[in-house]
């Protein structure tokens, strides 16, 4: 598998003079977080301007792609002001700007409902299942690659880890779409044991959360055993082992905060790539999430809509992203102090 | 190792295979089926017959024919999605690298902010401006994946720019495009392929996604994405129908992703063939060889340490090659040991061996090895906890030896708190007195602080202080200061003698560096391919006096002690040791000594007392050897 995970990020600041004690919170602190949230504000702004531009850029009139031919002069001046398209493009995304700061993301062409009720409705389903899928690759990949990094460790049986590869690659390359449909000729149809039809119910959102699930967690738990195995072979474990520690006490004080920092990273991609998962894997099981709505939408041209989910999907992989470096750099100090190397 | 070994060329062979074969039947199969994938027939929604082996759709068409036709369009989006992602990628990631330094700097940035967008996000928004089309999703999935093949090139790129040839080039004035074409992009070939074979993969597996759920290709065009698709309708009555399209995406992105794992550790060069089977020829007089010293055979009763016929292997099957044989050495309280040889000799595996921190993977076996009387030899046992507070060990490099994810403080108190069981706080005191004693400047604050935020010597003495915290009998030195800068290393040994007196501890200290041994240790063996081939007092050695050739040519090779001696040229030891995989037969020094006979290349030489005294294992050496040796 690729990674596509600098290395820079951990680069040890290296053994020059000791640095004067530094409590949490004080200047390295503050700038890490300064830097970081700049990036956020990149990303936004530059997420804002895709949105505003899906309109913009739609080849031919957009207006006159939604009424049709026939349509009367008026209904085309009706739907250009709606769309906002009468202005200059600089007044339009003033406008636009605007409209999203005091929270309006404007009304469905489709169903003329606005566009936040629809969100309100939707994002829920896809949050819950979102966050199952993710429970479910952390809760069965971090044990299950931890396990066979010690397992290995100890008994090193010759075929295990090429085993360990094989099973990961295979279920590492199941899309989510294959998988669901697997699952719903197993589950739902063969056997009858859960609905094909996803939801926000506990019993609908099983399946569903399965699908997306899957493939992400093959990969996580070959990183986190390849991330294991290369922290038991470093050195401040042997120092550990000379302690003579339980072994539970070995894994849980001193392997495990390694491999969490260096699994948090990747961890971080893994999410947002959940979150495209997610959006696939509504239209496999018909789960009334944004990731159905947006199909739709597209398939209609509703473009408030669309703009309204790409703008939330947005925001929720730069929060992600931004989560998993703030607490990366609680858990490893120095990511921190690398800001100030740089 | 060894399966692995063999799974490579396999992948990557079976990778490209099914690539080819792929491919031909993008190319034939519209041709020999596009006819009958298109017939019409009554027979609607049938499941899987001799006409019709998947079945048939709700128009009654061939399923296995309409999989097989699909496959040029499937192939051939996926081939140009790849296409523009990975030249895209390629194209932005190199020319930022031989870019001026500022333009670097921002487009790197930009780059890894781009990656917070999950592509999903780009093609989504992609395909609301143009309409689900094939057009459209190809642009959009390509697009998407720019920013992370980018990424992946820059960092490729980085490490080629930083090499010497292209430093130069630039040095030398070449233009940046010729640069990257001319230096930049040819070394990255390699790479540049594993990622186009990756990029594949994720590309049918991302648009067969997108046309799934209808935003890839449109009626009545139809690839396995669509196919899929309309299989999951038709799933009630005839579920075979998904197999044909649900297997052509997963075996062709499991080819792509074969191919690219395949090629990844073919071109790795750390890769294969680096564990070679170690296999010697049995040492002839092994058994001669392995008898210890008759001065060493009854144990010190007054040892700390004792050791008897210490053996360690690769694996078992390779203990007729072992990389340590038949050691035998006691340290008494007080007493400072040094173990001196090159790199490769053993000496490290020894003192692991006699703390029990030997790697999981080797095996050992000892006759006696005992710490303070307690037997611990037993390789199958478990080592006793007590080793924990009995044995301290301090490594070589303070910088990879403590917890960077942890600070210091808890990990050197670690010891008491578990296993003698003091509280946070009196452990916390021990720890601060141990830090004083090894001389770190204000211990409160360190035991706050993380490793990185401490200097390599300081790094080195909290190492020592952590050693120390239980007042164990004995000290286990890996190279103590060989990974410090000089200024440090005479405070640390300072340190370390220092200690041995005011705590009457037993110290063995493994050294390569002969002048480090012979300031600070008591009595040094010296180890020579995994064996101790001298052993002798710090006064002959620093006098001179040594019986072994190899010992005589490790003085040689040092900077002289004695300022009178300053003069004399270093005589540069000649050849290299045995590798730990080369069948060493008769004495492992043979093939650079300048003694050598003809027995001693039949026969391995055993350990004795020698006649004009000394110990050593030779055959030749009668007593302590004069400078003048080597002659040749
Ligand atoms: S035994 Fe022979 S080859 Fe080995 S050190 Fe002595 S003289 Fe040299």
């Amino acid at each position: 598998m690729t990674s596509i995970i600098p290395a820079s990020a951990h680069g040890a600041p290296g053994g020059g003079a000791a640095v004067a004690p530094r409590v949490r919170g004080g200047a390295p602190w503050s700038a890490f977080l300064l830097r970081r949230l700049g990036g956020v504000a990149v990303l936004v702004a530059v997420l804002v301007l895709m949105t505003f531009l899906i309109v913009r850029l739609v080849p031919g009139d957009p207006a006159r792609n939604l009424v049709g031919l026939t349509a009367s002069t008026e209904q085309l001046q009706a739907v250009r002001s709606q769309l906002g398209l009468e202005d200059s493009l600089g007044q339009q995304l003033v406008n636009y700007v605007g409209n999203l700061v005091s929270g309006g993301l404007g009304d469905s062409f489709v169903t003329s409902q606005p566009v936040s009720r629809l969100l309100g409705e939707r994002l829920p389903v896809t949050a819950e299942l979102a966050g199952l899928a993710l429970a479910i690759v952390i809760v069965v990949g971090f044990p299950a690659g931890m396990g066979m990094a010690a397992w290995q460790h100890k008994r090193r049986v010759r075929w295990g880890d090429s085993a360990f590869t094989t099973v990961t690659s295979l279920g590492g390359a199941m899309p989510e779409y294959v998988t669901g449909t697997v699952l719903i000729y197993l589950f739902a149809l063969k056997f009858d044991l859960l609905p094909a039809q996803g939801g926000a119910a506990p019993s609908e959102i099983i399946l569903p959360a399965l699908s997306v699930a899957f493939a992400p967690m093959a990969i996580f738990a070959r990183l986190v055993r390849n991330e294991t195995s290369a922290v038991l072979g470093k050195e401040y474990i042997t120092t550990a082992v000379s302690k003579r520690l339980p072994s539970w006490r070995l894994y849980l004080t001193h392997v495990l905060p390694n491999v969490v920092t260096s699994t948090l990273t990747l961890g971080g991609l893994l999410l947002v790539a959940l979150l495209g998962g997610t959006v696939i894997t509504e239209n496999v099981f018909n789960v009334p999430g944004i990731g159905t709505a947006v199909v739709n939408a597209i398939l209609q041209s509703d473009y408030p809509v669309i703009q309204g989910i790409i703008l939330v999907l947005g925001l929720l992989a730069i929060a992600i992203t931004f989560a998993v470096d703030i607490v990366l750099g609680l858990v490893d100090p120095r990511t921190v102090s690398a800001v100030r190397s740089q | 190792m060894t399966t692995s070994k063999r799974r490579k060329p396999f992948a990557l062979w079976l990778g490209a295979a099914l690539l080819l074969a792929l491919s031909v039947l993008a190319v034939v199969a519209p041709i020999i089926w596009g006819d009958s994938a298109a017939a019409l027939s009554s027979e609607v929604r049938g499941g899987p017959s001799a006409e019709h082996l998947l079945g048939t759709d709700p128009l009654g068409r061939d399923v296995l024919d309409r999989t097989l036709v699909a496959a040029r369009l499937t192939l051939a989006m996926a081939a140009v999605t790849t296409l523009i992602a990975v030249g895209g990628g390629i194209v932005l990631g190199a020319t930022i690298v031989v870019a001026g330094r500022r333009v670097r700097g921002l487009g790197e940035r930009l780059i890894d902010l781009m990656i917070a967008y999950p592509p999903i996000i780009v093609a989504l928004s992609i395909t609301a401006i143009f309409r689900p089309s094939v057009g459209s999703v190809v642009v959009a999935i390509g697009l998407a994946f720019v920013p992370q093949f980018a990424r992946l090139t820059n960092t490729l790129a980085s490490s080629v720019s930083s090499k010497d040839y292209v430093v130069v080039a630039r040095l030398v004035g070449l233009r940046p495009t010729r640069l990257l074409f001319r230096h930049v992009i040819p070394n990255l070939a390699g790479p540049l392929l594993v990622l186009t074979s990756v990029g594949f993969a994720s590309a049918i597996i991302t648009l067969s996604g997108l046309s799934f759920i209808g935003l890839g290709v449109q009626e009545p065009s139809y690839d396995w994405g669509r196919l899929l698709a309309q299989a999951l309708q038709d799933l009630g009555v005839n579920p075979i129908e998904a197999f044909g399209p649900g297997i052509a995406i997963l075996i062709t992105g499991l080819a792509a992703g074969l191919l690219g794992d395949g090629l990844n550790q073919f071109l790795d060069p750390r890769g294969p063939v680096r564990r070679r089977r170690r296999r010697r020829a049995a040492t002839s007089g092994g058994a001669d060889a392995r008898t210890p010293h008759a001065a060493l055979l009854a144990p010190a009763p007054d040892a700390v340490v004792s050791v008897r016929d210490l053996t360690i292997a690769a694996s078992p099957e390779s203990v007729g090659a072992p990389l340590v044989r038949g050691v035998s050495l006691d340290v008494r309280a007080g007493e400072i040991l040094g173990i001196v040889g090159e790199s490769g000799s053993g000496k490290s595996l020894t003192a692991m061996a006699i703390a029990r921190l030997l790697a999981p993977g080797l095996h050992w076996s000892a006759e006696t090895l005992s710490i303070n009387g307690a037997d611990v030899s037993d390789a199958r046992e478990q080592t006793p906890v007590r080793l924990a507070t009995d044995v301290g060990v301090v490594f070589q490099d303070p910088s990879s030896c403590f917890n960077p994810a942890r600070h210091v403080g808890p990990q050197i108190t670690e010891v008491a708190r578990v296993h003698q069981g003091l509280s946070k706080r009196a452990a916390n005191e021990l720890a601060i007195e141990r830090l004083r004693e090894a001389r770190v400047s204000s211990p409160e604050v360190r035991m706050r602080q993380y490793p990185h935020e401490l200097s390599g010597g300081m790094r080195q003495r909290a190492m020592i202080a952590m050693a120390l915290l239980t007042s164990p009998s004995l000290l286990i030195a890996d190279e103590p200061t060989t990974a410090l800068d000089v200024t440090v290393q005479a405070d640390v040994l300072q340190l370390l003698h220092r200690i041995s007196t005011t705590r009457n501890m037993a110290i063995v200290l493994i050294s390569h560096d002969i002048k480090v041994v012979s300031t600070l240790c008591h009595r040094v063996c010296v180890m020579y391919a995994g064996r101790i081939v001298e052993e002798l007092t710090v006064e002959d050695l620093r006098e001179g006096r040594v019986c072994h050739p190899y010992t005589r040519a490790l003085l040689d090779a040092a900077p002289r002690l004695e300022p009178s001696a300053r003069q004399v040229p270093l005589i540069p030891l000649p050849g290299r040791p045995p590798q730990p995989d080369q069948p060493i037969v008769g004495c492992a020094f043979a093939d650079r000594c300048p003694l050598v006979t003809d027995r001693c290349r039949q026969e391995d030489p055993a350990l004795r007392a020698l006649p004009r005294g000394g110990v050593a294992a030779c055959h030749v050496s009668t007593g302590p050897l004069e400078d003048l040796l080597v002659t040749q």
